[in-house]
């Protein structure tokens, strides 16, 4: 039993390991940014606000951020429309190619990105659609669909069936049904679809490098630096975007969360 | 049966038929007809011809690539597998039901976050001066290179697969029935016996899956290699990076993404095939 007990501490002590691993970046990032050092290492520098100030006085920072809050809102609201109708079709009907259906909207991110890239550059050129703000909304709005599609189902495996079959009984319309009973049903879960996909949208960058043309998302913005040399000014703008994406993925969790909650009760 | 047309049903389920066939069947299948044209004046031209495809595919370099592309990312696969593989096993077997839960829902939010600022991160850690070093140097070893090697490239692709691998792994054994583990215990099963013959063939599917997503990520990834593994040895997507960016010459990017996407589905259907095999006769 002692022995066990050892063992489980060593245990515990390798998955805390592992997550130091994991979250360790993030932490250094926030760490440099307020470090005066060029070369950031330990023993660190002074505190500096200098890599803030930088990255606030540079207006290619702002249209940046602007382009990104653009395309991530957008592709948020789009992909979640996507997915909730998907979800619902698959909840509700049964038809002949459902699988081949499902498939269609569920393999998108299992295609490498870079491939996505190459391709949704080649077709959009072709279409005239590429250099724009909205070819990558339109990229992004494929590649996100599915995650808020699979949150949105999963919330109504949850609801009984018959629930929408007796408001037809009680006279409402089907669009009624929906607009009473499915909807409200949803609504957590499509709020935390919402919140996901704008953030896979907000970090994404292979495919907003592509097609973007000029118009340069964050992650655009930060792929360029970084190909230049180390520059602190990165952990800057990494530490802004990690505060979003975690932000919107931690608020996408509570949200599918709060519903299984109550839905037990 | 009516057959009438059902304006209700349409509504939910053709959006969804009409945008996926506009802006993800529809590129790829262009990307396909692409790799037949032909660039003239650096000028993509309209053509059927296969010079792209012989001109790529007879080249030492494309083959160079994509070998050193499947064992990097093999090898990270492996790496990622075997890491995660005890922590997952605590989590699954030795933790709280709440704790698991805590515990996947801080892996998740890495893994929707940022990967690209995260590699910047490593690559300032993993420098010839940077923290890692630094600190080897307090207990006297190094300095190492870590950057532009093998070993930076893993990390990279660690960064993105890690949390996802722990997660699949996790949920994947926590659905294990405990009762098959006792049962095996009291039969006088030895601990790591135990895992070797109960809990892994049990968790083979989910585990086969786990490796299969890593193995995908990490193929499919150019940040890692370019930024940390320095790109001497180009992997294909560095490859399609180069091609399309530096080069205008689509068409042969396209021939390297068609490689790559009949490797990974190739991959996918043996994992499937193997993760789903009923056990052989013991």
């Amino acid at each position: 039993m002692k022995q066990n007990r050892l063992l489980n501490i060593i245990l515990m002590i390798y998955v805390l390991c592992i997550f130091a691993f994991i979250f360790a970046p993030i932490l250094f990032s926030l760490v440099f940014s307020f470090n005066s050092q060029r070369f950031p290492t330990i023993p660190l520098g002074n505190f500096t606000t200098e890599w803030y100030a930088k990255i606030f006085a540079d207006p290619d920072v702002w249209l940046a951020a602007r382009n990104s809050l653009i395309v991530s809102v957008s592709t948020a609201l789009l992909a979640t429309f996507l997915g909730f109708c998907t979800a619902y079709s698959d909840f509700r009907y049964n038809f002949r190619f459902k699988g081949p259906y499902l498939a269609l909207i569920l393999l998108p991110p299992t295609i490498p990105l870079i491939i996505m890239a190459l391709a949704m550059l080649a077709w959009l050129s072709r279409l005239g659609l590429s250099g724009q703000l909205w070819s990558i909304i339109l990229a992004h709005s494929v590649l996100t669909a599915p995650f808020a599609m699979a949150i949105i189902r999963l919330r109504l495996n949850q609801m009984d069936p018959d629930l929408e079959a007796a408001a037809w009984n009680l006279g409402s319309s089907e669009w009624q049904a929906m607009r009473h009973i499915i909807i409200p049903f949803c609504a957590p879960a499509i709020v935390s679809g919402l919140c996901l996909t704008a953030a896979v949208s907000f970090d994404e960058f292979a495919i907003s490098w592509f097609v973007s043309g000029l118009n340069k998302t964050v992650p655009v913005i930060i792929l360029e630096i970084v190909q230049g040399n180390i520059d602190p000014q990165v952990n800057a703008i990494g530490t802004f975007v990690f505060l979003t994406s975690m932000t919107l993925v931690i608020l996408a969790q509570v949200f599918f969360i709060s519903r299984q909650v109550k839905s037990h009760s | 049966m009516k057959r009438k047309f059902d304006l209700y049903a349409m509504t939910w389920r053709l959006p969804i038929i009409f945008w996926q066939a506009l802006f993800f069947v529809g590129p790829l299948l262009f990307m396909i007809a692409i790799s037949f044209f032909v660039v003239k004046n650096y000028r993509m031209t309209e053509a059927f011809e296969f010079v792209n495809w012989q001109k790529m595919l007879t080249r030492n370099y494309f083959w160079d690539s994509y070998g050193y592309t499947i064992f990097i990312a093999g090898i990270s696969t492996i790496v990622a597998m075997v890491l995660a593989f005890p922590a997952s096993f605590a989590l699954a077997f030795r933790a709280s039901d709440n704790l698991r839960r805590w515990a996947i829902f801080l892996l998740i939010i890495p893994f929707f976050t940022s990967y690209l600022v995260r590699t910047f991160s490593w690559y300032v850690i993993l420098a010839e001066s940077g923290v890692v070093n630094a600190m080897l140097g307090y207990v006297g070893l190094g300095p190492f290179k870590m950057l532009n090697t093998h070993f930076g490239t893993v990390v990279g692709y660690l960064t993105l697969t890690l949390p996802l691998v722990v997660i699949l792994q996790t949920v994947t054994m926590a659905n294990v029935d405990k009762t098959l583990i006792e049962a095996a215990r009291n039969l006088g099963c030895k601990p790591l016996a135990t895992i070797w013959r109960v809990v892994l063939p049990l968790s083979k599917t989910g585990l086969i899956v786990a490796a299969l997503f890593c193995f995908i990520l990490s193929f499919g990834d150019f940040v890692a290699p370019f930024y940390l593994g320095g790109s001497q040895e180009p992997t294909l997507p560095i490859l399609i990076l180069d091609t399309t960016k530096s080069g205008q010459q689509w068409p042969r990017a396209a021939v390297v993404a068609i490689m790559m996407m009949a490797t990974l589905f190739t991959i996918a259907f043996a994992a499937i095939a193997l993760a789903y095999r009923k056990g052989g006769a013991r």
